[in-house]
């Protein structure tokens, strides 16, 4: 009869459309309030914003003053000392304790959380913790000076050369945890006859790991990298909290830049152009990963 | 049969609709006077106000400079709910009053004859185009030596007078063993030493053509590479401890006996009070070296922002009418260790320092050497302050010489203007 037909055409539809209609609010929020302000902040970046959104555009004039401010060179410059170290000690301790905690050994389900409790902290409290510990008035110095070792020193917070080190620090034992945790889920996923044959053809465990393994988690490392890259460019509390920008501008990032120049000195529209080169840098990284992972998806 | 409303309806009929007409607004202040000696001086302000039926809504943001609570402030600007009053120094109020968002406050200023009694480098910075938009609280200078009179005694060391002396007395303490400056390593207090020094090296002349006028030549001048050699005398007098150290720690030390002296404004005055020390007793307070006779002054005052609602504009002008008022003027700069911005106001209940404060600012104004604070937004606009606090906070934290230093605030502040 018509009449059924037509009712199940019709609940067929309905079923296709109603998770289309259910995500949709969201994706419009996403639309309009992640990649439509986007826009936005590009438009700010070409305009002569000072304190307020003004709509005059003025070219590349923000770029030009940009580029030419000591202080986002500063930043450029311990973005990359920052992230490059952040990453890599990141991934080596968190591939490290993955490793040596998939030995099948006793204490693993205790200690697996504790290594993963850092990562529950909020940055702010971290940086707070880190800045006290690292005082030399009231911290580690203090506390070794009073156990008798007088000459030991530990002054790099206070330090404008060595301060970006111990942002490094501080970041590392907040992340490790986490890369850890997302080592040992690819470490469980890798099929155990491969490793069995790979030990019946007398391979030895460290080339087993080397050859076999490591290779295999391939997928870990990339998500490891993207999710620290992108930490590593959006921090901004955990700066705040440990050293306020550094002794001077020393520990000056790109985030605290943005915030500074937009907010504090009434200069929205070079704090826009540097969120632009901000954007770019992790467009920069995410893109080719995109692009790898869809193309994989085919 | 009708019912016609009983005795007691009609009373609480009555009462209600007249009790609703006496209701008064809330006034929502923004400020960063967070402090022990800062909130004490605000509860006098809370008092009155609630003594004529107006409501207190707090809206403190903490950090000494007043950062944070601007940011706060643009935020809620923007988002059209403004709060009804906002602690605002020098010129954010004008840079406020260019976006057309500050209220209109002749009618209270023409009834009250405020014109008379502020004087005219206050003036620059409460009215905009000639109409009145913010309500002065007090004048605080910047250029104050605070000391530990027992510790001064003990050396055998006599108030100074020259820079000179100020540094043999400086190196005297360090001998001694004990801090000689205490300093707290935030860009806003290095400038605030900035400003004193400047004044101290080429006077008011210099310090109007370099900071106010933002002359390159003087900016990039020998007097301005003198005057960064003096920051870092300065710098060789602070503890180790001094990068991030907040300013009322740093009047801690000097009160706890443990350095001999503090440059800082006189806010540091309530902090003194509040911790039981009497001046002229327990602590001295100066001119810094060199600056007797100039002052460089920040005036707090509290901005309007426009309101819509005609009970919160009257409670608004009620506020300003309070906060000029006299006796307002002499109990709130008592605590707060400031002086009044009313030049009529008697200096009875004011402690020694205060009445030296008033007489000073009164003498500075009259010969023309009373000028705005660099460090605190009274000689030129935020962008520029800014730059200048990086150049002065990088050479104080040893990152280049005094020459580059001068060579490196031309440049910086010509990319902020």
């Amino acid at each position: 009869m018509a009449q059924p037909s037509s009712d199940t055409d019709f609940r067929t539809r309905l079923q296709d459309w109603i998770p289309k209609l259910v995500l949709s609010p969201s994706l419009a929020a996403m639309l309009v309030f992640v990649y439509g302000f986007i826009i936005y902040t590009i438009y700010l970046s070409f305009s002569n914003s000072k304190m307020l959104p003004n709509y005059d555009l003025v070219g590349f004039a923000n770029y030009a003053k940009l580029w030419n401010l000591s202080a986002w060179w500063t930043a450029v410059v311990n973005l990359a000392i920052f992230s490059t170290l952040y990453i890599t000690i990141c991934t080596a301790i968190g591939l490290t304790l993955a490793i040596l905690l998939d030995q099948k050994i006793r204490g693993e389900g205790v200690l697996r959380p504790i290594y993963l409790y850092p990562m529950a902290l909020s940055f702010i409290v971290t940086g707070t913790a880190w800045k006290w510990i690292m005082d030399p008035g009231i911290g580690l110095e203090n506390t070794m000076h009073l156990w008798g070792w007088t000459s030991f020193e530990f002054k790099w917070i206070k330090d404008s050369d060595m301060a970006i080190y111990t942002v490094v620090i501080a970041a590392v034992w907040q992340t490790s945890g986490f890369v850890m945790a997302m080592f040992l889920a690819g470490l469980r996923g890798i099929d155990n006859e491969i490793l069995k044959a790979a030990q019946i053809d007398g391979a030895s465990n460290f080339s087993l790991y080397r050859r076999i393994v490591i290779p295999m988690l391939r997928p870990a490392f990339l998500s490891a990298f993207v999710i620290l890259a992108h930490l590593a460019v959006k921090s901004y509390d955990l700066i705040i909290a440990l050293t306020g920008g550094g002794p001077g501008r020393a520990t000056e990032l790109p985030a605290t830049f943005m915030y500074s120049y937009t907010f504090t000195r009434n200069s929205m529209g070079i704090g826009a152009a540097s969120a632009v080169i901000m954007l770019m840098t992790i467009a920069a990284i995410m893109t080719p990963y995109l692009y790898a992972e869809l193309k994989e998806k085919k | 049969m009708r019912h016609y409303p009983g005795l007691k309806t009609t009373i609480l009929a009555a009462l209600l609709a007249t009790t609703s007409a006496a209701y008064a607004e809330d006034v929502e202040v923004l400020h960063w006077w967070t402090s022990g000696g800062e909130a004490a001086a605000l509860n006098v302000l809370k008092d009155d106000l609630s003594t004529k039926t107006i409501g207190w809504i707090d809206m403190p943001v903490a950090g000494g400079g007043g950062e944070a609570a601007m940011t706060t402030l643009r935020a809620r600007v923007t988002a059209g709910d403004a709060p009804t009053a906002v602690q605002m120094l020098g010129f954010d109020i004008q840079d406020w009053a260019v976006e057309g968002k500050l209220a209109n406050l002749n009618d209270v200023a023409a009834a009250e004859g405020w014109d008379a009694v502020v004087p005219a480098a206050l003036q620059r910075f409460s009215k905009y185009e000639g109409n009145w938009v913010a309500a002065p609280v007090n004048v605080h200078s910047t250029n104050w030596v605070w000391a530990n009179k027992a510790m001064l005694d003990g050396l055998g060391i006599a108030q100074p007078t020259t820079w000179e002396e100020f540094v043999a007395a400086m190196q005297a303490v360090k001998d001694s063993g004990k801090t000689a400056l205490a300093h707290g390593g935030q860009a806003w207090q290095d400038a605030t030493m900035f400003d004193g020094v400047v004044l101290s090296v080429g006077g008011v002349e210099f310090y109007q053509k370099a900071m106010v006028d933002l002359d390159p030549e003087a900016l990039g001048s020998d007097q301005m590479v003198e005057v960064f050699n003096r920051m870092a005398v300065l710098r060789g007098f602070v503890d180790d401890n001094f990068s991030g150290r907040d300013w009322n720690l740093a009047s801690a030390m000097v009160i706890n006996d443990e350095a001999a002296f503090q440059i800082m404004g006189d806010w540091a005055k309530g902090e003194f009070l509040k911790a039981g020390k009497v001046p002229g007793v327990d602590f001295l307070c100066f001119r810094t070296p060199g600056t007797q006779g100039s002052v460089s002054f920040n005036s707090d005052q509290f901005a309007m922002f426009e309101q819509e609602d005609p009970a919160a504009q009257a409670a608004q002008a009620e506020m300003a009418k309070a906060i000029m008022s006299p006796t307002f003027q002499s109990a709130f700069n008592v605590v707060k260790g400031s002086v009044p911005a009313r030049t009529d106001v008697p200096n009875d209940a004011f402690d020694d320092c205060g009445k030296k404060g008033m007489a000073e600012l009164a003498e500075a104004s009259a010969s023309g050497s009373l000028v705005g604070s660099m460090a605190h937004g009274h000689a030129n606009k935020a962008a520029v302050k800014n730059a200048m606090y990086d150049v002065i906070t990088a050479h104080f934290n040893g990152e280049f010489d005094a020459a580059t230093a001068a060579a490196n605030l031309v440049n910086a502040v010509a990319a902020a203007e």
